[in-house]
């Protein structure tokens, strides 16, 4: 009984580490304008497909292909940024949102004329068995994924902390006219907050590619459940993203093991609208810290 | 309702009167079906993000829920249709009541995720219990009123944009009446309605229903006009398609939302030279349009008018 | 600035109103119009890809060898992106703009199915790639309405007796949540009691999900002596993969939407030891000279890979037979939509294609049974014929 339960943790710990990777990706262009990016999906599916490209096609080293594709994610987000968010010149938020899942529709429609409709994967970063314990078993690669979901954390902890770029991007999140005032280039900041999600977005690509494999169209789907788990964890909360990621992907593993797998994705909905019922701002945001926000 | 509001109206009605006396075959007409079904939940969805300022991005869950209700009761129970569609609409106002008293606590981004789950939630429970499940189901009954079936695309295509027509004239009263400036008042700054006295919680969740209404007559419309339909009509890309419609067209204006409801289902037809570019055309149309647009497709029109007439006035 | 933008719209409106025009066919000889509706893109485009391609190869083969009564063959290819609103309109534009005399496709169920009363009402034939068993039948409501893959129950019976002969009884099913996998629940379940099967347990998947272990443990735990995994796309590739992992102990069987060499190169050596009922499109190499089918396949095969660099699999398959069906009927009758409805039904006789040896009739709209398939297995990474 007890071997089944793990099995289902693991199950839910490799979706959940999927999830929270894409949603951290959302904080980080939220976190400095306050606009939910509906294309960070498709960072994610540059990172697979680009590394599948990069390693298998041109034959490049495992590293240096994941350095090109991180950096070729960066510069689409820095394209995107400076082509449609930048022009816009908008405090018009839901136009901007809309204007991401019109760029989204476009990317997908590129991405379907490089690669086709074909999914894509390559080698595990690790080759051998699965682990096996207490009888259940987990992939190795989940472990990639959760140890890179980690150095994300960290990483991004300390750049928006300790750096003055980082602790300008939250400045411009909750106040830009007032960042402008103190002297922070918010045009910069905003550039850079694309670049950065779009290159945690591809970093996550390229290590989940190996368990779920990669197509044109899997954005959408990713970028729900990554959305559902920022929201769940509290906008802007770099750790409320990870927590609310993994706790979708456990839930829907417990539904589909203990309820029913036909449910899983209904009931991880319904327990995340409880949850934002109790606590409107998820469950690490602080309401009276949203109600700064425009949105 | 205004003059502006009159004349565009009239012109509409002419517009679709004329339409299948100028057009051979049912083409056109199918295509003017489909932008009328969408120019529905559009006019909803518009009342709601211009007026009271909410985000919904569950509008296919209305959708849904019109279709699949109306559809089971007149097959099921064999209802007649009228009043099966009657039944869907009040269940889905129920279940938008529902949803509206915890949701409509959130703000933003925050209720965008809830409609959202709720739409999903949706979509799910069609997949699973629905009559036939992922692969849908068919022979649906048209439409009868008054012992005519409405079994052809003419007199579906009339009958739907009569209810394009008067849903367009009930929102514009709606939006002109007190409930109409409350909400103004509401989007405007919610601590300053709530000073002046209104019911700011009940005056959202009237205008959730509503959109929901809409939703769901324009689901139980298309159900009843194809006779065949599967839970993935009624899924999130639905929902964004409807937001786009709205943003598009514009969102003060329900006028924007029939605007954007017909270039949204048109555009795909025009792009259908394109083949398998019409993906990318349609994603840079779509890009191009909002990055130009901005405030909108009619409010911009509006106020490009409103301005030609100033700048003559000024000269005479 | 304003100005500058107000050109820039005027210029892209221009390009998009020229491009229009640009691509509206050239003139000729009165060519006959066959239209097809395919779900090129959307969630289904595993199915659309191969079968455009598939249409596109065959029209220019048919227009070099001569063209069909001396007049060149055109087929219009409508994405229908995978939804049925987007069919229906595909559909009323192919009827009444391109005035077609047939149409191939759709490629999924649903799809087909939104189709059926239009197609009725436009007295134009329909063959459709998709499977579904209610897109033909009853045959007394479905007139105009023929298609080409097997039914989802010969699939089903093809590994349930496969399964009998070794024993196995007790099955586990695990289905993705669309109307493909619905459709082959449906068929388990229906096949199940005539056969002595028992489903043992039932699960389901998303179609874009990256884990099935949670599922599959479950199947293994209710005691199934086999695991049936019923998908297409990416999903298919994921369980064999979960399987693997968990060193399940009972066989997996795919269902006939494995019929590609690239689910084995995705998942490598976890698909080796998966069985499955293919068409023969993918195993003619290994068939016997006299197989009616071979010569045909071989050939379907390797003019689509020296074209493509890919497998048509047995999608493209099903628009190979549904297009070819349809010329050979114009051949006989020409291009009159009742009589090449009246030949569809009743000079189809068998007549050898990639989906199997087609024998249409009055009552049964479809012409194949489970004599279809082969069950095959992967072995070294290739497909090996089961005895």
């Amino acid at each position: 009984m007890f071997t089944v339960f793990l099995q289902f943790l693991f199950s839910g710990l490799t979706v959940g580490a999927v999830y929270a990777l894409v949603g951290m990706g959302f904080n980080i262009i939220y976190n400095s304008t306050s606009i939910i990016n509906m294309a960070q999906g498709e960072f994610v599916v540059i990172g697979g497909l680009f590394m599948w490209f990069f390693s298998e096609t041109v034959k490049l080293p495992f590293f240096l292909s994941a350095i090109l594709t991180v950096l070729a994610a960066g510069f689409v987000g820095l394209l995107m940024e400076r082509f449609t968010i930048k022009p816009l010149k908008s405090n018009d938020l839901l136009l901007m949102i809309m204007v991401t899942i019109a760029v989204s529709i476009l990317m997908r429609g590129l991405l379907m004329f490089k690669f086709g409709k074909d999914p894509y994967s390559y080698a595990p970063f690790t080759e051998g068995e699965p682990l096996n314990i207490a009888g259940a078993v987990i992939q190795q690669q989940t472990l990639w994924v959760i140890g890179i979901t980690a150095c994300c954390i960290v990483l991004l902890f300390l750049f928006f902390n300790r750096t003055m770029m980082g602790k300008a991007m939250r400045a411009c999140a909750v106040d830009t006219t007032a960042a402008k005032l103190v002297g922070i280039n918010v045009s910069r900041v905003v550039m850079i907050s694309f670049i950065l999600s779009a290159m945690v977005g591809a970093i996550g690509g390229i290590a989940i590619t190996p368990i779920s494999l990669m197509e044109y169209d899997k954005g959408p789907m990713l970028a729900v459940k990554g959305f559902c788990a920022a929201i769940m964890g509290g906008l802007g909360r770099g750790r409320g993203a990870v927590i609310g990621g993994f706790a979708i992907g456990i839930l829907e593993s417990m539904t589909a093991g203990y309820i029913h797998s036909g449910m899983k994705d209904a009931v991880a909905l319904v327990i995340m609208l409880a949850i934002l019922f109790f606590r409107p701002a998820g469950l690490f945001g602080s309401v009276a810290m949203s109600k700064l926000r425009k949105f | 309702m205004g003059r502006g509001n009159s004349i565009a109206l009239v012109l509409l009605v002419l517009a679709v009167a004329g339409l299948p006396f100028v057009t051979t075959g049912s083409y056109t007409l199918t295509v003017g079906i489909f932008s009328g079904i969408n120019a529905l939940v559009a006019i909803g969805l518009c009342v709601l993000m211009g007026s009271a300022g909410q985000v919904s991005l569950g509008q296919a869950g209305f959708y849904g829920i019109g279709a699949y209700v109306s559809s089971v009761l007149s097959i099921k129970f064999g209802l007649p249709v009228a009043l099966s569609m009657i039944a869907a609409m009040a269940v889905a106002s129920a279940a938008a009541a529902l949803l509206a008293v915890p949701a409509l606590r959130l703000k933003g981004h925050y209720l965008a995720v809830a409609t959202l789950g709720f739409g999903e939630i949706i979509n799910v429970i069609l997949n699973e219990w629905g009559p036939g499940g992922p692969s849908g189901f068919g022979d649906i009954p048209h439409l009868s009123l008054f012992g005519y079936t409405l079994s052809s695309t003419t007199s579906n295509f009339y009958f739907i944009w009569l209810c394009v027509a008067a849903g367009l004239v009930f929102s514009l009263n709606i939006l002109n009446s007190m409930t109409g400036r409350s909400l103004r008042a509401i989007h405007g700054s919610e601590t300053a309605s709530i000073a002046m006295g209104l019911d700011i919680v009940a005056l959202k969740i009237k205008v959730f229903v509503l959109s929901a209404i809409y939703a769901s007559l324009a689901g139980a419309l298309y159900a009843h006009y194809v006779t065949f339909i599967s839970p993935s009509s009624f899924n999130l890309f639905y929902s964004v398609l409807a937001l786009m419609m709205v943003v598009l067209g514009g969102i003060t204006n329900v006028w924007g939302g029939v605007v954007g409801a017909v270039i949204i289902t048109i555009l795909p037809e025009l792009l259908r030279k394109f083949e398998e570019f019409d993906v990318l055309v349609y994603g840079l149309i779509l890009t191009l349009s909002l990055l130009f647009l901005r405030k909108g497709l009619v409010p911009l029109l509006i106020e490009k008018a409103a301005r030609l007439k100033g700048g003559t006035d000024a000269r005479a | 600035m304003r100005f500058g933008k107000i050109m820039l719209s005027v210029v892209m409106s221009v390009m998009f109103v020229s491009l229009l025009f640009v691509t509206a066919g050239a003139a000729g000889k009165e060519p006959i119009k066959i239209g097809a509706i395919l779900s090129v893109t959307g969630p289904a485009s595993f199915l659309g890809e191969p079968e455009k391609n598939t249409l596109v190869m065959l029209q220019d083969q048919i227009n070099k060898a001569g063209g069909i009564r001396g007049a060149n063959l055109q087929v219009i290819i409508e994405d229908s992106k995978s939804d049925e609103t987007q069919a229906v309109l595909a559909a009323k534009k192919l009827l009444e703009k391109d005035n077609v005399v047939a149409i191939v496709g759709p490629s999924t169920t649903g799809e087909s199915m939104a189709l059926v009363p239009i197609m009725n009402a436009a007295k134009t034939p329909l063959v459709s790639c998709a499977a579904g068993a209610p897109i033909t039948n009853p045959v007394s409501e479905r007139e105009w309405i023929f298609k080409t893959p097997q039914y989802d129950t010969s699939a089903v019976e093809a590994i349930y007796t496969y399964m009998k002969k070794h024993g196995i009884t007790k099955v586990g099913i695990i289905t993705i949540a669309t109307g493909f996998g619905d459709a082959g629940k449906k068929a388990l379940h229906e096949i199940a009691p005539k056969m002595g099967m028992t489903i043992v347990a039932e699960e389901k998947y998303g179609p874009k999900d990256s884990d099935m272990t949670t599922q599959l443990t479950k199947i293994k735990a209710a005691g199934a002596q086999a695991v049936i995994n019923w998908s297409v796309g990416p999903g298919q590739v994921v369980v064999t993969k979960n399987w693997h992992d968990l060193k399940m102990g009972i066989p997996l069987y795919q269902s006939h939407g494995w019929g590609s060499k690239k689910n084995i190169e995705l998942a490598g050596k976890a698909a080796e030891g998966v069985i499955a009922p293919l068409g023969r499109l993918v195993v003619w190499d290994k068939l016997s000279d006299k197989h009616p089918q071979k010569a045909l396949l071989k050939k379907f095969e390797s003019d689509y890979k020296a074209l493509y660099k890919s497998e048509p699999g047995t999608f493209g398959g099903h628009a190979y037979d549904s297009l070819m069906m349809v010329v050979e009927a114009i051949k006989k009758v020409g291009p009159d939509k009742k009589k090449i409805r009246d030949y569809l039904e009743t000079g189809i006789t068998k007549m050898p294609g990639t989906g199997g040896v087609y024998t249409m009739s009055a009552k049964d709209h479809c012409g194949l049974d489970a004599g279809a398939f082969e069950m095959v297995v992967v072995k070294n990474g290739d497909w090996e014929i089961l005895k």
